[in-house]
């Protein structure tokens, strides 16, 4: 279980935020600015939030009175970023490669299945430069997993998409949550994308939580 | 007779002060891209000067500092009995110093043309700063790191000003291609200076002709036209 309580003060605003997750999706809905990728961010270790707790699954990875704060390659949370992070000067095989600590039998079974599950079996050899929209957010995913997080965070995943490959896409993403049994947490500006995905929906403005959907 | 030893030692001179570039130049670019303090505005400006200061001034200043009476060349003399002043070493502190900026001002601006979320990635994925270093930064910033490499080279290898104030021109010893030149045509030797002329200049093109065609064929479309 994820569970979040943070305030980050941002030049417009201050981002105060409080919430938990199961193994579940959460959205996180709102405008554009409105402190979502901050909040993932933060989550991530990526950023440091001003005050407040970060623990998942019993684990303390942000406490600002108890001075804590666990750097993001000990957290084991996986980050899908809005334009994928696809490293540019490896292929396809590396990329998805990067964050596995131990090469062995186990990894390479995890590999072929998310290659499998994901369709994108033919890819491995081809430079991110070469790949479409569609592919390059199925192998930021299968580059997500393989690190073997016990979170997946999503920042606008499917905004990049056409909309019968967005589609495809929120279909798979929810079919991954369920084999993986991990929380994700999703970020988008888009009504129907919080409908569909969502088991938990928080609306947020200006950093702060409007209105929830269970 | 024609004096092949200012060429090897010009050579030897760079590719020494080459190595401490790389590394002073480099390292102090990760550490300013990363660090916010006061005064940053200043050491930047101080990591520029050897490249606005007139070579002879840097040369002065180095004088200054790792002389016979300098606090550098004291220290050295008294507790390592090493004397710098006036030995090959000096010219490649020289070439090291002017050289310094264009090593730091091309490594600083590959790093700030690399997207921070492919090292954000890289850290999500569990790498540590060292290897998101390694295997994220370096490899996208290889480019602008080559083209600063083959400036600090060139300029290395044709320091004049700074090198003569430290090292001297001692034929045999510390007299590198631009003294000679220098000296040649001084005393009329209009043939001698012609031909360390041509030496230098064809060493020169060379090197960044030979580091484009390599750099294209390495990567066809980032380099269209070409690292430098």
């Amino acid at each position: 279980m994820l569970s979040v309580d943070i305030r980050c003060d941002l030049p417009d605003f201050s981002l105060d935020l409080q919430f938990q997750v199961e193994r579940d999706i959460l959205v996180l809905f709102g405008p554009s600015g409105c402190g979502k990728t901050t909040t993932l961010r933060s989550i991530a270790g990526l950023v440091k939030p001003d005050a407040g707790r970060i623990i998942l699954d019993g684990k303390v990875f942000f406490d600002a009175a108890a001075g804590i704060f666990a750097p993001p390659r000990e957290r084991q949370i996986g980050y899908m970023f809005q334009d994928f992070a696809l490293f540019p000067h490896m292929n396809v095989q590396k990329n998805i490669w990067y964050g596995v600590k131990q090469h062995g039998e186990a990894a390479q079974e995890m590999y072929e299945k998310l290659l499998g599950l994901l369709k994108i079996g033919h890819l491995g050899a081809r430079r991110v430069g070469q790949l479409s929209g569609g592919e390059k957010q199925r192998v930021a995913l299968a580059r997500a997993l393989m690190a073997e997080p016990k979170l997946l965070l999503l920042d606008e995943p499917l905004s990049s998409l056409d909309k019968a490959t967005r589609l495809e896409l929120q279909a798979e993403l929810m079919e991954m949550q369920k084999l993986w049994k991990i929380p994700f947490v999703l970020v988008t500006h888009d009504p129907d994308e919080a409908e569909t995905m969502g088991g938990k929906v928080l609306f947020l403005e200006q950093g702060r939580q409007v209105a929830a959907k269970r | 007779m024609f004096e092949w030893q200012p060429v090897w030692l010009s050579i030897k001179v760079a590719l020494a002060s080459l190595g401490f570039v790389v590394l002073l130049g480099v390292s102090a670019a990760y550490v300013m891209r990363r660090s916010e303090f006061t005064g940053k505005a200043a050491v930047e400006a101080v990591f520029s000067l050897p490249l606005v200061l007139p070579p002879v001034v840097t040369g002065f200043l180095l004088l200054l500092l790792i002389g016979k009476q300098g606090p550098l060349g004291r220290f050295l003399a008294d507790s390592f009995d090493l004397q710098l002043i006036f030995t090959p070493y000096a010219a490649v502190i020289a070439g090291t110093v002017v050289a310094f900026p264009l090593m730091y001002q091309s490594t600083k601006a590959a790093f700030q043309s690399i997207d921070t979320k492919l090292e954000d990635a890289a850290r999500t994925l569990g790498a540590s700063e060292w290897r998101v270093f390694w295997t994220v930064t370096l490899p996208l910033a290889w480019h602008g790191l080559l083209s600063g490499i083959v400036l600090s080279f060139s300029r290395a290898l044709g320091e004049f000003g700074a090198t003569i104030m430290v090292a001297g021109n001692i034929p045999g010893k510390t007299q590198t291609i631009p003294l000679a030149i220098y000296f040649a045509a001084e005393s009329n030797d209009m043939t001698h200076a012609g031909l360390y002329v041509l030496i230098i200049s064809l060493l020169t093109f060379s090197l960044i002709f030979g580091v484009n065609l390599w750099a294209r064929r390495k990567q066809p479309q980032a380099t269209e036209r070409g690292v430098l």
